[in-house]
């Protein structure tokens, strides 16, 4: 680590802390540590003004091996005190780290509502869509009938879907990544910290231990460019490994059509990041029917809650007088002699 | 303002004054009818009065229970007195009641020969057919042995404001103030506070305002005037400690002391808190203070406000949450979250009575295991109960200063009756309260999360931005001075040890126990919290008998004073009273292999001088 001309020069190495990472060989959170890490240099921030809080789970191990400051808390409540913690020191850049158990199920109240309050907290939501810290049980997110050890006729549970989740909750910043698409995550973590509000993204990540090639077809490389939708903004909605097919509307609903002469992609939707009707119509693409969206689904601005609460502060600061004197004397006051 | 206030009514006396020392009095009524506003301003008159007070405000948990229903009662009682008093008074002097229920419900309280005023015509057929009354007892005889005053009060209201346009359903909600009126001259309580009170809060209302005062002094002048009373009463000022005092509620204690203890750490001061009854005062107090670098997140759940509560300390903010029993269940896991991870937190448990949801707005002091040992495992916190309204501003102090000093969290156990209770509180010099010393480390050489202070054994404050010692915290066993996780077995066993060492440890800063009455004898009577006030009156009247009986009222419940087993054994007996089925008796028998009884009240209210000098006695004759 140097600061050289006022300039921070951080390496991904700086970001490594001296603790052995224990997950389990192949698991797909190494990936994820991997671009967190050689995304935080670029972030021009000193180390120290970086915090990952997490829950409990897999990925909730993630902040001991940053080398920044970390609090590894409790089942699901790492949005609860990442909140405490913005709000009293909004110059932090405060990160939260979850899984699919930990952010919807146990703690999905929290989840929800640091999303409406648009609380500058950045999360990562990894979604391997099993329980894996506690051996292989369905989670909020399996599918419905999965044969896990505590549903073995099956999950009766409908699945959340995580995107649906945070626009439902108003959230500013809406994304999805893939643990392995290296490159794609760098850049959402990226877009993530620079939007001023609270910024989800839900990471897809491979548990090759419990849930193995749960999302498989959308990062082998024979059939991931049919399977996935890459949104951009302002772009047209193309996808295939042709780039030979793409999304339309049509009657309200959402289409896949094949480029050719009759079809261009000028008749293609066109990804509009502002507009959450359209958001929640893609957040509902899946797999057989559809390609699975990445990217970018929302990008709004709001005030930010620590933004309002700081205001409310230091308005009440210039109205009414710091006395603690005064404070005490309200009321009716006598005095004995 | 838009109200004059009226000439001071005192001046125009001409009926006799018949000397008290202490009076007693109730005001009852419909939920509806304005009885905690008349009894919070019936003490306030006597607070500038110059006597010494303890009120009990008694409601209901229902906003509005139907009108005129027994479960719809609502009372507010207040003991002044010329003599320093500990209690809201066993038996009344003088009770109101506005309606058939109201005086079915409070009847049992009121002494022989008591002031009895009562809105007559509320005792019509329905009402006494609500409050399950076969014929009237203003006409059946049946309240012959006290002093009747049957008063028109709702027709006396109605004819005061009879030249407004004020609809009739307004009209009727200004009569509380006839009453308090009425009661303000029977006692010879100067009006003028009130006046105020009524043209502040109803400064955007004027006629509102300007009704309130014609009534309060139509009540006021109808004492003075009407024929029923013979004469008024007077309750000279008691000799308090000389200073300047203002009445104070217990919720409204600790907010200010939680407010002056932050600035005393020089640190903001982060309230993470839900809603509910009887703690959400302090949120609304604090929610207030924001000139005072005050936060206050109300948060989705209990376990939230806890959890930002955490996250703000570990950013360096003085950290509180408040909330009830039921708030405390759901804390729990957090609160051991902050043992775990060694953080500042000040837990404000406003007990209230239980289990579950239980008795939302009746006092209860049954959550004292509860917070001793309520979480997995060896999870040891310091726990302190205030014992009287105005203490509850010192105990935040202190927790505040333990919390910081020891790292560690803090759980004030106050209740309902401290909360909503009110007394004079005698205004402290804030330049005399101690600094609250907060350090943070900033040092990177030799430094370790889990390093610990030699004496205290407290961790080092780190707070994020720290350069150079960025470090990893959680709820992992972690090894000891490094903070690494560890599974090492005799590593966690030395982590519970040293955890607990540090909470016991903390024994050294608590002054030696103060024994009130002889400090040998045949009974000690051994309280915690809010039954100071009883214990201590009942213990003084056992005194002025000439019986070696003693009182200990205990501030730390964890740990426990170090003197405190020797302290016990010096008396024959200890007698134990709590509002619980006997909690504190349990840890003291287990403690101090000391025989100690208890006295057990679970019913809402608090204790009576009687119920405990009963008991006393008859330990004495056994």
């Amino acid at each position: 680590m140097s600061v050289a001309g006022g300039a921070l020069k951080l390496s991904r190495k700086d970001f490594v802390t001296d603790q052995d990472v224990r997950w389990c060989p192949g698991c797909g959170d190494y990936a994820i540590l991997a671009q967190v890490q050689k995304v935080m240099p670029e972030l021009g921030i000193p180390r120290e003004n970086i915090v990952f809080i997490s829950g409990i789970g897999c990925s909730s191990r993630f902040p001991y091996y940053m080398n920044t400051y970390g609090f590894h808390s409790i089942h699901g409540r790492a949005p609860a005190i990442a909140s405490g913690l913005k709000m009293t020191r909004p110059e932090l850049s405060v990160w939260v780290v979850t899984g699919d158990g930990d952010g919807l199920s146990i703690g999905g109240n929290h989840l929800i509502h640091i999303l409406r309050r648009n609380v500058d907290v950045k999360i990562l939501l990894f979604n391997n869509r099993i329980y894996g810290l506690t051996k292989g049980q369905y989670s909020p997110t399996s599918e419905q009938g999965k044969i896990t050890k505590s549903t073995p006729y099956g999950s009766a549970d409908y699945p959340f879907n995580p995107i649906a989740v945070a626009l439902g909750a108003q959230a500013t910043f809406v994304a999805r990544s893939i643990d392995v698409e290296a490159k794609h995550l760098q850049e959402t973590l990226l877009r993530a910290y620079h939007h001023k509000g609270t910024a989800f993204i839900e990471i897809l990540q491979n548990c090759n231990i419990f849930n193995d090639g749960a999302f498989a077809p959308l990062t082998d490389k024979e059939t991931k460019n049919d399977a996935q939708l890459v949104l951009e903004h302002g772009k047209p909605l193309v996808f295939g490994k042709d780039r030979n097919k793409g999304i339309q509307l049509r009657d309200g609903k959402l289409q896949v059509v094949e480029l050719d002469s009759e079809v261009t992609q000028e008749q293609l939707l066109v990804h509009d990041e502002t507009d959450i009707g359209l958001a929640f119509l893609l957040s509902q693409l899946a797999a057989p029917e559809f390609p699975t969206p990445v990217g970018v689904f929302r990008a709004v601005t709001r005030p930010t809650y620590e933004d309002i609460v700081q205001g409310q502060i230091q308005e009440a600061k210039k109205r009414r007088p710091t006395d603690l004197e005064t404070l005490l004397r309200q009321g009716d006051l006598w005095t004995v002699s | 303002m838009s109200v004059t206030p009226a000439e001071p009514a005192v001046q125009q006396q001409s009926k006799p004054r018949v000397e008290r020392d202490q009076v007693v009095i109730r005001f009852a009524g419909d939920s509806g009818d304005g009885m905690q506003v008349a009894g919070m301003q019936f003490t306030n008159e006597s607070a500038i009065a110059g006597n010494d007070l303890s009120t009990l405000p008694d409601f209901p948990a229902e906003i509005r229970a139907p009108a005129g229903t027994l479960a719809g009662v609502s009372g507010f009682q207040v003991n002044f007195a010329s003599h320093e008093i500990f209690t809201p008074g066993d038996d009344l002097d003088a009770l109101v009641a506005m309606n058939p229920a109201a005086l079915r419900m409070n009847l049992g309280d009121l002494k022989p020969n008591g002031i009895l005023i009562v809105d007559r015509e509320q005792f019509n057929e329905l009402n006494l057919r609500k409050a399950g009354y076969d014929s009237n007892p203003l006409t059946d005889g049946s309240l012959a042995k006290y002093q009747l005053y049957p008063i028109d009060i709702t027709k006396l209201t109605a004819l005061t404001l009879r030249d407004t346009n004020l609809p009739a359903r307004t009209v009727n909600r200004c009569k509380n103030f006839f009453a308090l009126g009425l009661v303000s001259w029977l006692f010879q309580r100067p009006i003028e506070p009130t006046q105020k009170w009524i043209a502040s809060r109803f400064q955007k209302r004027p006629e509102l305002a300007e009704a309130n005062q014609r009534v309060l002094q139509a009540g006021y002048h109808f004492g003075e005037t009407s024929e029923l009373f013979a004469s008024s009463f007077e309750v000279k000022p008691a000799r308090l400690a000389p200073g300047t005092y203002r009445n104070i509620t217990g919720n409204s204690a600790l907010a200010l002391g939680l407010v002056v203890a932050a600035h005393k750490a020089d640190r903001p001061l982060f309230l993470g808190s839900y809603p509910i009854t009887p703690a959400s005062d302090i949120l609304h107090e604090l929610a207030a203070l924001k000139e005072f670098d005050v936060y206050t997140f109300q948060a989705e759940d209990e376990i939230a406000g806890i959890g930002a509560a955490l996250g703000a300390a570990f950013g360096g903010a003085i950290a509180v949450t408040t909330t009830s029993g039921p708030g405390m269940c759901l804390k729990a896991e957090t609160i051991n979250l902050a043992v775990s991870v060694e953080l500042p937190l000040v837990i404000c448990d406003i007990q209230r009575g239980g289990p579950s949801t239980g008795l939302p707005t009746k006092t209860e002091q049954a959550d004292l295991l509860m917070a001793l040992y309520g979480r997995n495992s060896e999870s040891p916190v310091v726990v302190l109960a205030p014992a009287t309204p105005a203490d509850c501003f010192s105990i935040a102090l202190e927790a505040v200063s333990i919390a910081v000093k020891y790292m560690t969290p803090v759980i004030i156990l106050s209740d309902g009756y401290l909360a909503n209770g009110a007394e004079p509180w005698r205004l402290p010099n804030l330049e005399e309260l101690p600094e609250i010393r907060v350090e943070f480390r900033t040092d990177p050489t030799g430094y370790y999360p889990y390093l610990r202070d030699p004496v205290t054994f407290s961790r080092p404050w780190v707070i994020p931005g720290t350069p150079g010692l960025e470090h990893r915290i959680g709820g992992l066993e972690k090894e000891h001075v490094t903070g690494n996780v560890s599974y090492a077995p005799v590593n966690h066993e030395q982590m519970v040890r040293v955890r607990a060492r540090k909470i016991a440890g903390i024994a050294r800063e608590i002054p030696p126990t103060r024994v009130q009455g002889p400090s040998e004898g045949d009974v000690v009577v051994l309280g915690w919290g809010s039954t100071y006030g009883p214990i201590e009156a009942a213990v003084r009247k056992a005194q002025a008998g000439g019986k070696a009986v003693a009182h200990v009222h205990l501030r730390h419940l964890n740990p426990l004073p170090s003197d405190l087993g020797e302290v016990l054994r010096r008396f024959r007996k200890v007698l134990v009273p709590e509002m619980n089925l006997g909690q504190l008796v349990k840890v003291i028998r287990s403690e101090y292999l000391v025989d100690a009884v208890g006295l057990n009240k679970i019913q809402g209210l608090p204790f009576k001088e009687a119920e405990i000098l009963r008991r006393i006695e008859q330990m004495l004759e056994g």
